[in-house]
């Protein structure tokens, strides 16, 4: 199973293209959906902070969800089931690297699937999908 | 539109009686597009006729387009509000984040109204306005320290804007920017000075909506499209580059680069300061805009010693761009790179235009070198500017911004203001109350400068007929030319209404304008964008008139018709003819 690496951080420019590529996923334009961020490093001439979610196997996400809405991922991460999603939070504030984003809209929570489509338009490689190292698994 | 675009909400901010409320424009915004063509009407029933500028009467209008958040490069938010430097129209675009956060917040247009008692910034999240107390922050004249404070205050980090001014929009100087993202800029026209005057110190706004579109496979390929021949265009190499300072030398080679308040139109020494050379040994990181892949702007960074501790540096990022390196580079003659930087970085942190500041600061240099300037102590000169001795102009930039004294009160109000006092009005080269930008490539520049709508550069791009024209001279006629900025200029409006970046003209022509334009619901044609870009025009004219302008009687800075061009020398009676046909055009609209 693949997932959403940063190459090099350093490359980044700070564009937000990733941001509006992975709203885009549903067929919206705007943010809302989106599950990746950028922020400067406290000034744009720090350079930025690219976030994006590790695919944890052993998801802290997943641990805090009271209705199992989150369903660990092969290759690591979570799959977000909405019907059981009751927008609690509690997965955001779990999460240790603040990769879990929220969606005003439907009051649920915005999380990495890996598919990769942001990949494709960051002009300047800063992300890639990469093959897990060890093959990765659902951590038990 | 499609009905729940929130495009359509402009939001009200009465600084006077700290209110605010959200109309539903939907009309505005469908029969102007957005950006200038709806801030222009939300202008003209805003401000009082003959409002003072830097009174409670005139207001800010902020204004993005529909296709802003939703396709690249729609990055530019539009601002329009009355000039305190030429008492007329005046409009800034800027980039940043600016654009994006205004449209992810829920709105279309933002208008501030009125003057606060206390100095207040104000925070725009979604639909919650805070008006905040800035006391603690007046007073601060480093536009970077304001940044920093807010950007440890407020949160949507990465996602807001946070427009603030600096010492020279709290004194009002005419010409004083607004910053946003620390390396982007209301430049020109002196928006800073607005905000000084409503005691507003900055507007920070953010949020993280979804747009809905029409038929979303449609959007999804269509933006794969733009995108792919935004990152292969030979522009997107060009600007990422080098940035807009790889045109220092062609320029320059074509003595078209204004130089010691032109008196000539070249520099010996440009090679010093050119866009190849500040790259290959400054350059340090570009960035981008929201929802820009271009990434055009260049930071460079230079190391300086304390003087007081031996290994001891500090190290600092300092944005340029062609006309930084053109106002203060080559019209002050300062060639030594590190200096330019230096001086760069002290404009930027006061909070001023460049543009303006360097040109000011030419006249200035040159109305010393003729004596025009008392020299007593307390109320002349002061310090003695001299071409290329950066360390005086460090010191000027603080007198602008401190007017510690007439000659810098005046100086603080222009170049046309100044002149006026003191004389030196033939080498003022002010163009409808504006600081002239950096091309004399012939007098299609300068014809669009007189009579733009705000008299700088990027109305009709004068400078780009002027480099069309020298292929075949013949043309450089001044109907031709009026025409052709005219033409240009109308379509201008359509891209400054869409808030499409002007380097990415060449990726939004008509076609790929109707395509994305139609994934919002806007069912236009072609004759539909040549008709709203005359309309649009037509209303800056009308504003333009209302407030007392009149391209008849303009003045013509001499200066222009003293030193050769491309062209050669420019006659004053081609300008006149040029600046008559190109009225005729402007009142038929
Ligand atoms: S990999 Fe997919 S879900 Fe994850 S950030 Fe990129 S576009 Fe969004
Ligand atoms: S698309 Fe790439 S360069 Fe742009 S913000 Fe995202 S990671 Fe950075």
């Amino acid at each position: 199973m693949k997932r959403l690496a940063v190459v090099d951080v350093n490359l980044c420019v700070g564009c937000q293209g990733c941001l509006f590529a992975c709203a885009r996923r549903f067929g919206d334009a705007g943010l809302s959906r989106s599950a990746i961020h950028v922020k400067s490093a406290g000034g744009i001439e720090r350079g930025f902070i690219v976030t994006v979610c590790r695919a944890c196997l052993d998801p802290p996400c997943a641990k805090v969800c009271p209705t199992g809405a989150l369903k660990p991922r092969a290759g690591g991460g979570v799959i977000l089931i909405p019907q059981k999603c009751i927008g609690c939070g509690n997965c955001k504030s779990a999460c240790t690297i603040n990769a879990i984003f929220w969606d005003e809209d439907i009051n649920k929570p915005a999380i990495c699937t890996h598919c990769g489509y942001c990949v494709d338009f960051c002009p300047y490689g800063v992300l890639k999908l990469e093959e897990r190292e060890g093959g990765g698994g659902i951590a038990t | 539109m499609i009905n729940e675009d929130p495009l359509r909400n402009v939001l009200y901010i009465d600084l006077s009686k700290r209110s605010f409320w959200i109309e539903n424009r939907r009309d505005l915004f469908e029969q102007y597009i957005g950006g200038t063509g709806v801030a222009i009407k939300l202008l003209q029933k805003e401000c009082r006729p003959n409002a003072n500028p830097l009174g409670p009467d005139n207001p800010i209008v902020f204004a993005v387009g529909p296709l802003t958040g939703v396709f690249p490069l729609a990055s530019k938010t539009v601002a329009l509000f009355k000039s305190p430097l030429t008492g007329n129209l005046g409009e800034s675009h800027a980039g940043g984040r600016s654009a994006t956060a205004i449209r992810m917040a829920g709105y279309g247009a933002i208008v501030i109204k009125g003057t606060s008692e206390t100095p207040v910034y104000l925070v725009i999240n979604g639909d919650k306005v805070l008006f905040k107390d800035a006391s603690a922050l007046w007073g601060l004249k480093s536009s970077f320290t304001v940044g920093r404070i807010i950007r440890e205050q407020e949160d949507g980090a990465g996602l807001r804007t946070i427009m603030r001014i600096g010492g020279a929009g709290e004194k009002m100087v005419s010409y004083a920017c607004v910053i946003t993202e620390t390396y982007r800029h209301f430049g020109r026209l002196g928006l800073g000075a607005v905000f000084g005057s409503k005691k507003l110190k900055a507007v920070s706004v953010s949020g993280r909506r979804s747009i809905k579109v029409e038929t979303p496979k449609t959007y999804r390929e269509l933006y794969k499209e733009v995108f792919d021949r935004t990152v292969e265009s030979p522009s997107m190499k060009k600007y990422h580059d080098l940035g807009t300072a790889v045109n220092i030398s062609p320029l320059n080679e074509l003595k078209a680069l204004p130089t010691e308040n032109l008196k000539r139109s070249h520099f010996e020494e440009a090679g010093r300061i050119s866009g190849e050379a500040i790259a290959e040994k400054y350059l340090g990181r570009r960035v981008a805009c929201s929802h820009c892949p271009v990434s055009c702007i260049h930071l460079a960074t230079y190391r300086e010693p304390y003087a007081s501790e031996p290994y001891f540096y500090k190290t600092t990022m300092v944005g340029y761009d062609y006309e930084l390196i053109y106002s203060f580079g080559t019209m002050l003659k300062i060639s030594s790179p590190e200096g330019l930087l230096k001086t760069l970085d002290e404009v930027e942190k006061y909070g001023l235009d460049v543009m303006s500041t360097g040109v000011a600061l030419a006249w200035a240099t040159e109305a010393q070198e003729r004596h025009l300037i008392p020299n007593d102590a307390n109320n002349g000169a002061k310090i003695q500017l001299k071409w290329g001795d950066y360390n005086t102009y460090i010191k000027a930039i603080e007198y602008l911004t401190d007017q510690p004294n007439d000659f810098y009160k005046a100086l603080a109000r222009g170049v046309s203001y100044a002149s006026s006092k003191y004389g030196g009005s033939e080498f003022a080269l002010s163009f409808g109350g504006n600081e002239m930008p950096g091309y004399h490539t012939g007098p299609a520049a300068h014809i669009g400068h007189l009579i733009g709508s705000r008299h700088s550069h990027l109305d009709g791009a004068g400078y780009s007929v002027d480099q069309q024209n020298l292929k075949d001279p013949s043309k450089s006629t001044p109907e031709n030319i009026a025409k052709a900025l005219i033409d240009e200029e109308k379509w201008r409006q359509i891209l400054s209404s869409l808030t499409i970046c002007f380097f990415a003209r060449g990726i939004y022509d008509t076609d790929t304008v109707l395509k994305t334009l139609s994934v919002l619901g806007y069912k236009l044609t072609k004759d539909d964008l040549t008709r709203i870009g005359g309309e649009i025009l037509r209303e800056k004219y009308q504003f333009k008139t209302r407030e007392g302008f009149n391209p008849r009687n303009i003045t013509i800075p001499k200066r222009i018709l003293e030193t050769p061009s491309p062209h050669g020398i420019i006659s004053e009676d081609t300008i006149r003819k040029g600046i008559e046909s190109a009225t005729n055009i402007l009142e038929k609209l």
